[in-house]
């Protein structure tokens, strides 16, 4: 499968990163490569192979629907970008 | 005293032949000098550390020391640390504090080890050389010109440079194993789900796992002890016995069968390095070892299987930073959107933003069966090799990495270049099992500089006493650990 410039800036708005054209030019030849590797992967027949995400055989626990954390805001938010009465700022999305 | 252990130095601190504090000012001294130039280290905060220096000190003359009281340990970066900048090798993450403790700060906090600054790494640990960090390039203490490996880069160069007495690192495809390697000293992955990726900043979830990185065996069994445990904050925790990883420490090593992949020692590993991992190999023989050969026949398909899967899972993990809770925002936008996506354009990094487009490219619509799918698939095929072997022998040996630290910028502009470091340690993180890397031997550079080549030790899920058991036999054999670059004093 093979990209083009106009493929990049799609994933990269996928992404939320981002590019403009020369960056795009760059960014498509590593990635080329990088699929090239990939490609290599269709030559193996997997057909029937139970695909394997953890390799411990584990479930998911499950605990007790009870308040375990307790309000940090102040601090949290200590770290933010840009807050204001404790709320997070951005720009207007809504009219 | 710089080179002592920390078996070692614990002794001499439970002995008040010295004071964590003096111990402690030792190493900010020397970091003092040398870090300047070598970089190891992107965040110091001498107050904090010498304060818990002090604890420290206060712990062991109540007599409540434990094996790390007051020993001074360089975390990676990608550990929050409560009131600790931590940055992750970022400029997305430049000013963010922590606003609490990773899991494994908080048990060396417990143990009463001191936490000596935070380590330079490859840009949310994705590298194999430490040049993708926001804060520069990191030089390996035994030839400056040659890069460290990567992403625990700095963490391997503080150890190696004995600028630390251990650090910590996390390995997601070789991360701990190949800067070991490459750096002369010993380094081990743990089994996943054995150490707690509670406050690890997450790359891939499933195949992230930290572990220390140290001078011997014997100090790692010691940090195993620390670090790993079950919480319940980490979802893929596992919920096993607390073990003693010193217990077999000096176990005869006679019948132990060992097993050597062929695919190991085929083309495209380095003369050199062959050379210096037969030689560990006949030592191992001299040690009563056995060995037996053995085949993991899809090798060659583990770096396309983790160049889908890790760069998948980040994709996901890296959508936090959308520069409104915390981290980078730019400084102009327009709405929402493009605040999102100049944000992000200037919070990552190159590698870090292909990493994250091709992540998003084989997770996107139509591509999951073809990509995703499939990866996860072969990684069974993966997994399955090393099951068979193991019904051959109880260790596997081979090299870390296919050769030694190569200078830097001379692979920097070449992602596939870049990502064959990995050939040997990759499928040990998709099987999920332990490997370590220890120091075998020199090669001689062209410019006639020592480098460091590391012999890699896989074993079986939660055989890590048994690997530290061989690693250690071997260290007792052999001075390879104890020495030291030169021009470090």
């Amino acid at each position: 499968m093979s990209l083009n410039s106009a493929d990049i800036k799609r994933i990269a708005h996928l992404a939320r990163i981002e590019v403009n054209d020369t960056e795009a030019e760059a960014t498509l030849s590593k990635l080329t490569g990088i699929l090239g590797l990939i490609e290599q992967m269709q030559a193996v027949d997997t057909t029937g192979i139970v695909p394997m995400s953890h390799s411990q055989d584990v479930t998911q626990r499950l605990r007790e629907d009870v308040v375990t954390e307790t309000n940090q805001r102040e601090l949290f938010q200590s770290i933010a970008p840009s807050v204001e009465e404790g709320l997070y700022l951005v720009p207007k999305v809504i009219e | 005293m710089i080179n002592k252990s920390l078996k070692q130095l614990g002794a001499m601190l439970q002995g008040k032949e010295i004071s964590s504090v003096e111990l402690t000012q030792e190493f900010l001294n020397r970091i003092d000098r040398l870090n300047p130039a070598i970089n190891a280290f992107i965040t110091l905060d001498k107050d904090r550390t010498l304060a818990q220096a002090k604890r420290a000190d206060e712990m062991l003359s109540a007599g409540k020391g434990t094996a790390l009281t007051g020993l001074p340990i360089g975390q990676k970066d990608i550990f929050v640390a409560k009131g600790w900048r931590t940055t992750c090798g970022s400029k997305m993450l430049e000013t963010f504090i922590g606003p609490y403790d990773a899991d494994i700060i908080e048990r060396f906090d417990a143990s009463g080890a001191v936490n000596l600054g935070k380590t330079n790494m490859d840009e949310f640990a994705m590298g194999s050389s430490n040049e993708t960090s926001y804060f520069g390039k990191v030089q390996n203490p035994w030839d400056r010109s040659r890069v460290p490996g990567g992403s625990s880069g700095g963490s391997a160069a503080a150890v190696a440079a004995r600028l630390c007495a251990a650090a910590t690192g996390t390995d997601t495809g070789g991360s701990i194993r190949q800067p070991a390697s490459l750096c002369g000293l010993s380094g081990l992955k743990p089994t996943y789900g054995l150490a707690s990726r509670f406050g690890m900043i997450a790359f891939a979830s499933s195949l992230d796992q930290s572990g220390p990185m140290a001078k011997s065996c014997e100090d790692m069994a010691l940090m195993m002890n620390v670090i790993t445990g079950f919480d319940k904050r980490d979802s893929t925790s596992l919920n096993r016995e607390k073990e003693d990883y010193t217990r077999d420490l000096n176990k005869p090593l006679a019948g132990l069968k060992v097993g050597l992949p062929k695919e190991y020692f085929a083309e495209g590993l380095g003369a050199d390095v062959a050379k210096v991992v037969q030689e560990a190999i006949a030592e191992y023989k001299k040690l009563g070892a056995e060995m037996v050969d053995i085949s993991l026949p899809n090798t060659q398909l583990s770096i396309p299987v983790y160049y889908v899967l890790a760069p998948a899972e980040a994709s996901s993990n890296l959508s936090r930073f959308d520069g409104v809770r915390y981290g980078h925002r730019a400084k102009e936008y327009g709405d929402l959107m493009d605040m999102y996506c100049k944000s992000r354009a200037e919070g990552f990094g190159a590698e870090v933003k292909r990493r994250i487009l091709i992540g998003t490219y084989v997770l996107s619509a139509g591509y999951y069966d073809a990509y995703y799918l499939k990866a996860q698939q072969i990684r069974r095929l993966i997994a399955q090799d090393f099951e068979n072997a193991f019904k051959q022998c109880d260790i596997i040996m081979g090299p870390t990495a296919p050769s030694t630290a190569f200078k830097t910028g001379e692979t920097a502009d070449d992602p596939v270049a870049m990502y064959l470091q990995d050939i040997y340690t990759i499928a040990v993180n998709l099987a999920g099992l332990p490997g370590m890397s220890i120091p075998a031997g020199f090669a001689p550079s062209e410019d006639g500089k020592r480098l460091p080549v590391g012999l890699q030790i896989i074993g079986n899920y939660f055989d890590e006493a048994r690997m530290l058991n061989a690693g250690h036999a071997y260290q007792q054999a052999t001075d390879w650990h104890t020495q030291m670059p030169e021009g470090i004093e």
